[in-house]
């Protein structure tokens, strides 16, 4: 099969650049780039005033498969990412069980054999995400783990998460930090704060993430090894890796679209789609974790993806699991917050769906150059669209976000050289 | 129906004619009675309340001697919360004097469907359990719906029932007078 | 002005001029709990369930005696014992009780916001009993009827809330209600156990209790939990006594005519010397006698007809 997408602006997030040009897809690679392309067998896809992009790649999904099948498996949130522009995801090994040995991590990759996108499973950092002994790092990462992280499940022992490192660091493998002390958070239901006050929900503050962003960042200092510290939501979080970067630590960080767009104020009326961890925090976090994205403290965005059943959210707040699903808003999201506001250009921002994500987990990709794998995002940012749950494609509908308007949506997911969704359709 | 909305048909008493009716009401009562000894008054809020206290009055003015006069609000006995649109709002219950052994006299100015009496005595009997009790009203109108009458009538008044009768009284409207008003329509 | 509302949920929601017409309602209904027969038959007929996921029986009792007087029928259904305690989601028992033909929902529950979620789930009135450490309007509505009953009006006035603010859903409800009915509010209690940026709710906080009481016209003590020493929150009954327990000496900082209230439980000699709240500047007990009145007024205005139906 052969394409021809013609007439669109190809974003190139290294270079930072926008070119008018066309590109000629073949059997699963791009062929050439380049302006008034001709092809006469080719299907011929009109790009005129959109932009090109190489494929998006979510790297912190929850696809609950195996083991929470009713929430989301592997066939519907890779569906979900296809309709929301990405051409791959990396899944977390909060599963059940555990992705925390090569079993896990070959039946996921077999499953999504037949996924509309790609998938690139995290194994986990300990057994049973226990914080205590360490995985099979070797084993998980032979099987086809890109990075590992115990993610819901923060290693409160910093003396195990020290050996963590070291070991990681010893393959090469990134460690992936969800950053919550628990002993701060304990049974926190949202950000500590007038709103928290008002509502008589227990907090959970600032620092409770901030001392394990500080933790981590010395143990990777003191170990070498590469961390990545996923979903940042405090402004504190935020100066920590900026100083850590300065200071030449090899330390990475990521933000979702829900941190970077809304606030605690999200929670009033007790909604439990507004119930995340970590927790949505106050307006002066939202603008720093703008400026990190803005100034490149932060390097990725990430969805956090985490569906639940509609029943599981239908309960009092406090009874309620934390996560919302995020592939299908995200693209919008990240055009209409940040893009349109012109806190990111649009290579800045397409970089830190793909560029970025893909050189922290080591995966090739992210540029659209001839004899590279034909995973191209198409992206309208002219197109809007109002958020109907029911429309979702993901199992799960705990949005936050509702009937908002976005603007700026991804119009075509080419995965392969095979196109997974067009004109805001599935294909597959 | 907004008393606004209608227009006066006719004045039935003026300030002079409610005065005759109120000083003969208070005659009547102490005549049946054989004086007031053990009477006392119960207004009906809320127009019900400055009829009971001017009977009060005349009745000093005659006999020389003052009857208690009680306040009944008969808003938790109506029979028809549950049609209304909006809860109406409830008043105090002022009856400082206990009932049980009394001859009461109930003061109300219209007598109409004979709802708000039977309200009126559900209450009373919800205070104690009265000799006996009588009903005065400045107005009777006819059309009841339950079978209760008044022991002392200001004015009979036949009415239909599209009209409506206003009585007012200096202490809540300012002027002192009795009318028929109808719709406009 | 009519009640519009199907819900009463918390005193964030209420305005003014709703928390005038609750408590003017509460004035005729406290006449009712004076008489000897304390029966009138406004609620023939409809029927009121004290749905109570934790304990409290002074509460459940003021709500069913006041339903007994509006002679509504009442059901108690408690956590244990029931469906509830077989795991029964909120919103399904919300629907059973609507199926049965329940009028009004009276519930008290150890989540914050629950209240607030079986109103959206069942048509039928629900009052707020009490939810986690969010509301608990009934409380605050009786505390401000007794404190306008004795001082006339509560603009004006300065009220010092004692003891752990954090976990109070009472002190939430009293700041919403007495600020905006134009009183000062002020919050004194050990720093562990102040909630973050309570002044946004419009309190002034305070954590020397001396400088608190200054000049106030109510005290409204809070009960001090020994489970809050055994999660760590403050050292010591004796430490906690000593800095924060109202006393006779401290009283005498406040205006001198001024109130001492207590929602109760009350752990005397813990953070109030019996001394004060059997003297005689104390409302304790009216404040129980007041809270049947003011449950009376709300079972009135939210059992009103048909048109009640415009939620929060």
């Amino acid at each position: 099969m052969r394409f021809l997408i013609k007439g669109g602006t190809i974003v190139d997030p290294v270079a930072e650049t926008l070119t008018e040009s066309d590109v000629l897809v073949a059997n699963g690679l791009i062929v050439e780039t380049g302006k008034e392309l001709k092809d006469p067998e080719a299907a011929v896809i009109d790009a005129t005033g959109r932009y090109v992009c190489p494929g998006l790649l979510d790297m912190h999904v929850h696809l609950r498969e195996p083991g929470y099948e009713y929430k989301e498996d592997i066939q519907s949130g890779t569906r979900a990412a296809a309709m929301g522009g990405f051409t791959a995801v990396a899944c977390m090994p909060n599963t059940n069980p555990v992705a925390d040995n090569a079993a896990v991590i070959s039946f996921i990759k077999q499953k999504a054999r037949h996924a509309a996108v790609g998938v690139y499973p995290i194994g986990a950092l300990t057994k049973g995400s226990q914080g205590k002994e360490l995985t099979e790092m070797a084993d998980l990462k032979a099987a086809g783990a890109v990075a590992l992280s115990d993610d819901g499940q923060p290693v409160m022992d910093a003396g195990t998460m020290y050996r963590v490192m070291q070991y990681a660091a010893m393959l090469g493998l990134t460690v992936i930090s969800h950053c919550e002390d628990l002993s701060l958070a304990a049974g926190g239901q949202m950000h500590e704060g007038a709103v928290s006050t008002m509502l008589g929900l227990k907090g959970i503050p600032a620092a409770a993430e901030e001392v394990m962003v500080a933790r981590d960042i010395l143990l990777a200092e003191a170990t070498g090894c590469r961390l990545h510290l996923a979903h940042i939501s405090t402004e504190g979080s935020v100066r920590l890796i900026r100083e850590a970067k300065a200071r030449g630590i090899k330390v990475t960080a990521e933000v979702t679209p829900h941190h970077f767009t809304l606030t605690d104020e999200a929670v009033q009326g007790f909604n439990t789609n507004a119930k995340v961890n970590p927790p949505l925090r106050r307006q002066a976090d939202v603008e720093a974790v703008k400026e990190g994205l803005r100034d490149g403290t932060i390097d990725v965005i990430a969805t956090d993806h985490a569906p639940h059943a509609y029943y599981e959210k239908d309960v009092e707040f406090q009874y309620a699991p934390n996560g919302l699903v995020g592939l299908e808003t995200a693209v919008g999201l990240v055009f209409t917050r940040l893009v349109q506001p012109g806190i990111l250009t649009v290579p800045q921002a397409v970089a830190k769906l793909s560029w970025h994500p893909r050189q922290v987990l080591g995966l090739p990709g992210g540029r659209l150059t001839p004899g590279a794998v034909a995973d191209i995002t198409v992206i309208d940012p002219n197109l809007s669209e109002v958020v109907d749950p029911a429309k979702l494609q993901s199992k799960s509908k705990n949005t936050p976000f509702a009937r908002w308007k976005l603007t700026g949506l991804p119009v075509m997911t080419m995965v392969n050289g095979n196109i997974v969704m067009q004109e805001r359709r599935l294909l597959v | 129906m907004n008393e606004r909305d209608l227009k006066e048909k006719a004045q039935i008493l003026d300030d002079k004619g409610m005065r005759r009716a109120l000083v003969r009401i208070a005659h009547e009562i102490i005549e049946r009675n054989k004086g007031v000894e053990n009477v006392a008054l119960i207004g009906v809020r809320r127009r019900g309340v400055p009829l009971a206290q001017r009977l009060a009055k005349y009745i000093s003015d005659i006999e020389g001697t003052t009857v208690p006069v009680g306040i009944l609000d008969i808003t938790l006995y109506r029979d028809d919360l549950t049609t209304l649109a909006n809860q109406p709002q409830v008043h105090q219950t002022e009856v400082k004097f206990p009932v049980t052994g009394k001859k009461l006299v109930l003061v109300d100015d219209v007598l109409y469907t004979g709802r708000t009496v039977r309200a009126a005595l559900d209450a009373i009997m919800d205070l104690g359990r009265p000799e006996v009790v009588q009903l005065a009203v400045l107005i009777d109108r006819g059309h009841r719906e339950i079978p209760i009458r008044a022991d002392y009538v200001g004015k009979n008044v036949p009415t239909s029932r599209k009209e409506v009768i206003s009585v007012r009284l200096t202490e809540i409207d300012g002027e002192e007078r009795v009318v028929i008003l109808e719709g406009t329509e | 002005m009519f009640w519009q509302r199907k819900d009463l949920l918390g005193l964030r929601q209420l305005t003014p001029e709703e928390i005038n017409l609750v408590l003017d309602t509460a004035v005729p209904m406290k006449e009712i709990i004076g008489r000897k027969i304390k029966k009138t038959p406004t609620l023939r007929g409809r029927s009121v369930v004290t749905l109570f996921y934790e304990n409290s029986t002074r509460t459940r009792s003021s709500f069913e005696l006041a339903a007994k007087f509006l002679s509504a029928d009442t059901v108690g259904l408690s956590a244990s014992g029931s469906s509830v305690a077989k795991g029964e989601s909120l919103r399904d028992t919300g629907l059973t009780l609507t199926a049965m033909g329940v009028d009004v929902v009276v519930m008290r529950h150890p989540a914050s916001g629950a209240a607030e979620y079986l109103a959206r789930c069942i048509p039928a009135a629900v009052i707020n009993a009490g939810d986690g450490t969010h509301e608990h309007p009934t409380q605050a509505l009786l505390d401000m009827f007794t404190i306008r009953e004795k001082k006339g009006s509560l603009a004006g006035l300065k009220v010092a809330i004692v003891g752990d603010i954090l976990h109070s859903r009472v002190a939430r409800s009293n700041i919403w209600g007495l600020t905006k009915m134009g009183a000062e509010v002020r919050v004194v209690g050990p720093a562990t156990l102040l909630p973050p940026d309570i002044e946004q709710m419009g309190a002034r906080v305070y954590t020397e209790v001396e400088a608190a009481l200054e000049g106030v016209d109510v005290v409204n003590v809070l009960r001090i939990q020994l489970e809050r020493q055994q999660q760590g929150l403050f050292p010591s009954l004796r430490e906690y006594s000593r800095l924060f327990g109202i006393n006779q000496k401290r009283l005498e900082l406040t205006a001198p005519d001024a109130l001492i209230m207590h929602p109760g439980p009350m752990n005397r000699g813990v953070e109030i010397d019996p001394q004060v709240a059997y003297g005689n500047r104390s409302v304790i007990n009216e404040q129980v006698t007041n809270g049947v009145a003011v449950r009376m007024a709300l079972l009135y205005l939210l059992t009103g007809g048909e048109h009640n139906a415009i939620s929060h």
